[in-house]
């Protein structure tokens, strides 16, 4: 199998915290591959620094085959790198189906069009219509982002991924605050997903992370301590002690 | 409450509807005061397309609206003293026709939006505030001292420029060339502010990660707004300039950024008919308070934080019910 996202020892220091220490991992087509790791081990760091915003102090990431790193955010957005955030990022005074009809645009690419109604444009719309059906928001279309519950706004921003097409998926807490069912629903979601593009999942949800996972990778003070499929995790006893044990047998 | 169309088609039928009673009564300055409204209403459209819809708040737009003033004064003043404006490499004379006039008042500017907004938009918040400042500090400054055109005095223009077909001379022919002028601005503003760019637009302002993570660079989103919004002001400085006949530096000092904003924060920031509102109170306050006494700034500076403390949707908000524009 192809390596679609392949990132070599990434490095980031903020002073005296080594964020991301020398970090390789790769994602292979039709995978989904979890990082998991306790708070603060340098997770968000490192979807930025693949997903752009963020300079890396050393290493690199290619991106089918072509190395991204010197590229800036839009150019990696426009290359196929999909990304959802941990925090919400989105046009919250818009509607929701203006905020996917923005990722339809960002696929479309014809920005500079400055007379005919967005809204008179049938492609983008059924574009942006068809990615909420598909995470279910097709009936919040036209209530305001910010009146969305946390929940349905992690939705959105899978939604609005979705229009991208993307190559790859980035995903940062996509079940963070969805509730069990909300959860139970986006697992299987993201599970049909991954045969339309790999995902790089970052997940506190163990149990959506071991029904998910074809690899998983553990994050530890901004190290990569383990790489291996869900049992070889659990099993791994380095792992036990840093993370899962607590967690998992409480 | 009302409707916010239905508070946008009153306020545009407004301005008409007093010049027709003017003409009635045969108030001749009512009409220049409804022209001056118009202009500066255009002005004011013009800003809110980067202030409103990108969020770029913008200390220097007059610096179009001067340049659009002197791209006026330049050409007219050539055409009365009959001297050419240049001959080497190739002649260009003055003109006295408006459209001519617009057409390099338009592009004067939008080329000077393009230079000042190229470097400017690579700040973001208050600095941004100050580089548009700054520029538009260094064009008074520099009219100031020129002394070709007037320097400090300005220019006197004898006779209104001419449009085809149309006597400009006459109040309100004047008025409806400026409410023509005006009527296709807000018309194009609105079509911008619901088209692809209006939506990308509007999104940089709530959120530029937002649209970089579509792949869409909001520096350049913004620069383009910045230009059509630059050159529509301008276009409203040859109009102003007209109206006047006479071009002065204090079209390019900051008061007249300030008063810019202010239309757009009375009427109501983002909304369409906001400028429109707030450049027709500014015409009515400066008329009806500045009669009253020579320090009427106070009493719209007391109006200005009434309508930021209490009615954050400007005018039209108060008067719509609605504190947030959007779609």
């Amino acid at each position: 199998m192809s390596d679609l996202l392949d990132i070599r020892n990434l490095k980031k220091s903020f002073g005296a915290l080594k964020a991301t220490d020398d970090v390789s991992l790769t994602l292979r087509a039709g995978e989904i591959h979890a990082l998991i790791g306790p708070n603060g081990a340098g997770k968000s760091t490192l979807i930025k620094q693949i997903a752009g915003g963020l300079r890396s102090d050393a290493g690199s990431v290619h991106f089918a085959g072509r190395d991204v790193t010197p590229l800036s955010t839009v150019a990696r957005a426009r290359a196929g790198l999909g990304r959802t955030f941990q925090i919400s990022s989105l046009a919250m005074e818009y509607t929701v189906l203006q905020n996917v009809l923005l990722g339809a645009l960002g696929q479309d690419g014809g920005v500079m069009r400055f007379f005919r109604p967005i809204m008179a444009r049938n492609d983008l719309r059924d574009r942006a219509m068809t990615a909420l059906t598909r995470v279910g928001l097709e009936s919040h279309a036209a209530k305001r982002t910010a009146d969305l519950s946390h929940g349905q706004r992690r939705q959105l921003e899978v939604a609005v991924a979705l229009t991208l097409s993307p190559k790859v998926f980035l995903m940062d807490e996509p079940m963070a605050g969805l509730g069990a069912s909300g959860s139970q629903r986006m697992t299987g979601f993201l599970d049909g997903l991954r045969s339309e593009a790999p995902i790089l999942l970052v997940e506190h949800d163990m149990d959506a992370v071991f029904a998910l996972a074809d690899r998983i990778s553990v994050l530890v003070y901004g190290r990569v301590i383990a790489t291996g499929t869900a049992d070889e995790i659990k099993a791994d006893p380095a792992v036990r002690e840093a993370y899962l044990g607590e967690e998992e047998e409480a | 409450m009302i409707s916010e169309r239905t508070v946008n088609i009153f306020l545009f039928a407004l301005l008409p509807v007093t010049v027709l009673a003017a003409w009635l009564l045969d108030e001749p300055f009512i009409i220049t005061l409804a022209t001056k409204a118009a202009i500066l209403a255009l002005a004011g459209v013009g800003l809110n397309i980067a202030l409103g819809l990108g969020g770029l708040v913008s200390f220097g737009h007059a610096a179009f609206f001067g340049l659009g003033g002197y791209a006026m004064g330049i050409l007219a003043s050539h055409a009365q003293s009959y001297a050419p404006l240049m001959e080497v490499p190739f002649l260009i004379e003055g003109t006295k026709s408006m459209p001519v006039i617009w057409l390099v008042a338009l592009v004067t500017s939008a080329l000077a939006a393009l230079a000042i907004g190229a470097l400017s938009l690579r700040t973001s918040g208050v600095y941004f505030i100050m580089v548009t400042l700054a520029f538009g500090q260094m064009l008074y400054y520099f009219a100031i001292s020129w002394p070709a055109y007037g320097g400090e005095d300005g220019l006197s223009i004898y006779v209104r420029n001419g449009f085809p077909g149309l006597n400009t001379l006459d109040p309100v022919q004047f008025f409806l060339i400026a409410f023509a002028v005006l009527t296709v601005g807000i018309f194009l503003a609105w079509r911008l502010a619901r088209s692809a760019f209006g939506l990308a637009l509007s999104a940089a302002r709530q959120n530029a990660e937002r649209v970089e993570t579509v792949g869409l660079g909001p520096y350049r989103i913004r620069l383009v707004a910045f230009v059509i919004s630059g050159a529509m002001t301008g276009l409203a400085g040859a109009l102003f300039a007209d109206l006047n006949r006479f071009v002065s530096p204090t079209m390019f000092s900051w008061h007249l950024s300030g008063e810019l904003i202010v239309f757009c924060i009375l009427g109501g920031v983002g909304r369409l008919y906001g400028p429109v509102a707030g450049a027709m109170l500014y015409v009515l306050l400066e008329h009806v308070l500045g009669g009253l006494s020579a320090y009427w700034h106070i009493y719209l500076g007391l109006l200005l934080l009434l309508v930021v403390l209490f009615a954050r949707g400007g005018l039209i908000g108060l008067l719509s019910g609605r504190e947030v524009a959007h779609e």
